[in-house]
């Protein structure tokens, strides 16, 4: 019985390690996921997010590590465990000179595939991305984005147990991304295990039932979105919008259990409050016995944004 | 295994839809081997050839030996074609519709004033069209002349170192002494001699050889350019396979270009290229031997356009040295013993041993174990090289 019969973890990995001369891409990086979980690594770009799946697919010799996939141990020259994972590289990556269907054939057969099975897939994934009419075009006909459907496509015709995108939204137009994103989420839900890269905050609160913030080679935390917000004390950002004596306002929600900060500026009042929803009342009422008039709120939860921010000091986007 | 065909498959096919490699696999060697032995191949002597007329009017033993040794051996050795008249006024209509290039005209009486001492000529007409083969003819008439004066000349240093007359056998003695009239003939060809037209179609296929050999490990560098590297690093093949892919890819290539220029030069330009099984061998292990230089220097490259520009550099150099362009016995001492450090210079030599159909494979021996040497070397350098081509 393998490890993935007893756990359901399809990937797991521990003390990765990488580095060039004195450069520490990776260093110590481990998770695991599971069975129909979609596994988020969110950081920076030069976080170590690719050097990481690269060691997670054996594209990449690790300096120090280990990476079981479907039960099976893995590195650069295991089959079995490769065989298992589906890799969309962050580039598009598919021969120009030959059709989708090639493209799809030749990739199909590298993976064991072959006879009615390889052509009745290569049809379905086909149908899948959108390509079924232009399958006997030269890929170097087509446009960005059905490149980067059929950049997909390629990873998913062998019915990967494990599917590894590094971030496939870089340089794509909003609709062939929310198309990307759309499908990523079905194969989650149809419980395909999935690592997703990624430097877009919203792109992992969407997708990833777990997330891993990356950064100089390490994971900083892990867990669910609420898990990681928690670490923030779960504090919620508010906004007031009003007219009247906004300085005596401050001073009266200030004096407010639960209330962190305030200050004003300009015909704003922001505040950091723990537990908003519930104490905006006492807030608005304690504004207008100060003489404030509100005429706008606006509550914003903490995201991960805020939560990469308060674990590294810096933007995901720096 | 099954993973590598797929992988040479996939780049053979990409490669035929190329039409930069088509051209320059196969069109450009072509192209130039054509070129070249239309442009250099009046220099060659089984291409070169005269058209003559003689007429005979005396008759005499002396004028039969001009017309039958000298003229015939060079009809003979296909370098004149040589028509026999019976008149002066014939040769000259026949000069004036330009069915010759020259004529040479022996009067009545030719060999009776040899023999007697006495002044006479053979008589060149030439057209003032065909200057090149009038002036051959003019110098074949002189050789001639030149000839009979130096008998003359020796039977009278005979005749006149004796009192009387001199015995018969001093006088044979004497003629036979001296060298015989001029007669052209060809330099017998021994191995390694090309004709113009295989030689080019071989300088060409060779040349161009080193320039296909490289598709293979370039295409490695190129896959990781398009990304399409990393795919087959996650697939469920090892590294071999991948390599060995690379290699099957760009061997087939180069034998199969080499197959094609072979025939298409056989068909087209007349080459004669000699065994079918010693040209394939020599082409199987050449190929060989190209694709470990080449696979070497790709190794020392970070980016494909970087390889492409080493192998140029390698292949251009090599092959001028190697005598693919002009015959290595024209070329400086100096130079043909460092050709033979090259792989072009062995492929070279096989070929000419095989050439024209006179040679063996066992003519091509030491050319094949040169070639196998330098594969073996190259090729093992590059295998222990080219993991890091792959993995980093």
């Amino acid at each position: 019985m393998d490890s993935e019969a007893t756990n359901g973890r399809v990937l797991e990995c521990s003390g990765l390690r990488k580095s060039y001369g004195d450069l520490s891409a990776v260093d110590d990086v481990g998770f695991y996921i599971e069975l129909g979980e979609c596994y988020g690594l969110l950081g920076p770009n030069g976080a170590g997010k690719t050097t990481t799946i690269s060691m997670v697919c054996g594209l990449l010799k690790r300096d120090a590590g280990e990476v079981t996939v479907a039960g099976k141990p893995l590195d650069i020259s295991s089959t079995d465990a490769k065989g298992a994972i589906g890799y969309v590289p962050q580039e598009v990556a598919i021969y120009p000179d030959l059709t989708a269907r090639e493209n799809l054939s030749f990739f199909g057969r590298l993976y064991g595939m072959g006879g009615k099975d390889l052509a009745s897939r290569t049809d379905e994934v086909l149908e899948v991305t959108g390509l079924a009419d232009r399958a006997s075009d030269r890929t170097d006909k087509y446009s960005g984005g059905m490149k980067r459907r059929l950049n997909i496509g390629i990873a998913l015709l062998h019915r990967p147990r494990l599917l590894v995108l590094d971030e496939p939204t870089v340089g794509v137009d909003p609709q062939s991304r929310n198309a990307i994103l759309a499908s990523v989420e079905h194969l989650s839900e149809e419980g395909m295990a999935v690592l997703y890269t990624t430097h877009y905050m919203e792109e992992a609160e969407r997708l990833c039932d777990r997330v891993g913030i990356i950064d100089e080679g390490q994971i900083r935390a892990e867990g669910t979105r609420r898990e990681l917000v928690a670490l923030l004390g779960q504090k919620d950002n508010v906004t007031l919008t009003g007219t009247g004596d906004l300085t005596a306002a401050v001073r009266a929600i200030e004096a407010l259990d639960e209330v962190e900060r305030a200050t004003t500026r300009e015909n704003e009042i922001h505040l950091i409050v723990a537990g908003a929803s519930s104490r905006l009342p006492d807030i608005l009422a304690s504004a207008a016995s100060a003489g404030a008039s509100i005429t706008g709120v606006d509550v914003v939860e903490p995201d991960l944004e805020a939560v990469f921010l308060r674990l590294t000091g810096k933007a995901l986007r720096d | 295994m099954r993973a590598a065909v797929r992988i040479a498959i996939k780049d053979l096919k990409r490669s035929i839809r190329d039409r930069s490699a088509i051209a320059l696999t196969v069109v450009a060697p072509l192209a130039l081997a054509f070129i070249l032995s239309s442009v250099l191949g009046n220099a060659d002597e089984s291409s070169f050839s005269v058209d003559y007329a003689v007429a005979d009017l005396d008759g005499g033993h002396i004028a039969r030996t001009f017309v039958d040794e000298t003229l015939g051996g060079m009809e003979e050795e296909g370098f004149a074609d040589i028509s026999e008249v019976d008149s002066a006024e014939r040769a000259e209509r026949m000069i004036d519709d330009d069915d010759i290039g020259a004529a040479f005209v022996i009067p009545e009486g030719f060999s009776d004033a040899v023999e007697g001492g006495r002044a006479t000529e053979i008589l060149v007409l030439k057209s003032p069209d065909a200057r090149i083969s009038a002036e051959i003819a003019r110098s074949i008439a002189r050789g001639f002349a030149n000839e009979l004066n130096a008998v003359s000349l020796s039977i009278a240093t005979v005749m006149s170192g004796t009192d009387g007359e001199p015995p018969p056998e001093d006088l044979q003695q004497a003629a036979q002494s001296t060298t015989p009239p001029a007669r052209v003939a060809e330099d017998v060809a021994g191995s390694r001699e090309f004709d113009t037209k295989t030689f080019f179609a071989a300088g060409m296929a060779v040349f161009f050889l080193f320039f296909t050999a490289q598709f293979g490990a370039v295409s490695l560098l190129t896959e990781r350019k398009e990304g399409t590297l990393a795919r087959l690093l996650a697939a469920p093949l090892s590294t071999r396979s991948i390599i060995g892919g690379k290699a099957l890819y760009g061997y087939v290539l180069g034998a199969g270009s080499m197959a094609i220029l072979i025939i298409a030069s056989t068909l087209l330009m007349d080459a004669s290229w000699g065994d079918p099984a010693g040209v394939a061998l020599l082409v199987a292990v050449g190929v060989f031997a190209a694709m470990g230089i080449q696979s070497v220097v790709t190794t020392l490259a970070k980016t494909d356009e970087q390889a492409s520009g080493y192998g140029s550099i390698v292949g251009v150099t090599l092959g001028l040295l190697g005598g693919t362009f002009f015959p290595l016995s024209q070329a400086p001492g100096l130079l043909q013993n460092l050709s033979y450090a090259t792989p072009h210079a062995w492929l070279m030599r096989g070929f000419g041993d095989l050439s024209g159909g006179a040679g063996t494979i066992a003519d091509t021996l030491p050319s094949l174990g040169a070639l196998l040497a330098i594969g073996v070397v190259t090729a093992g350098a590059a295998l222990l090289r080219s993991r890091n081509l792959v993995v980093r």
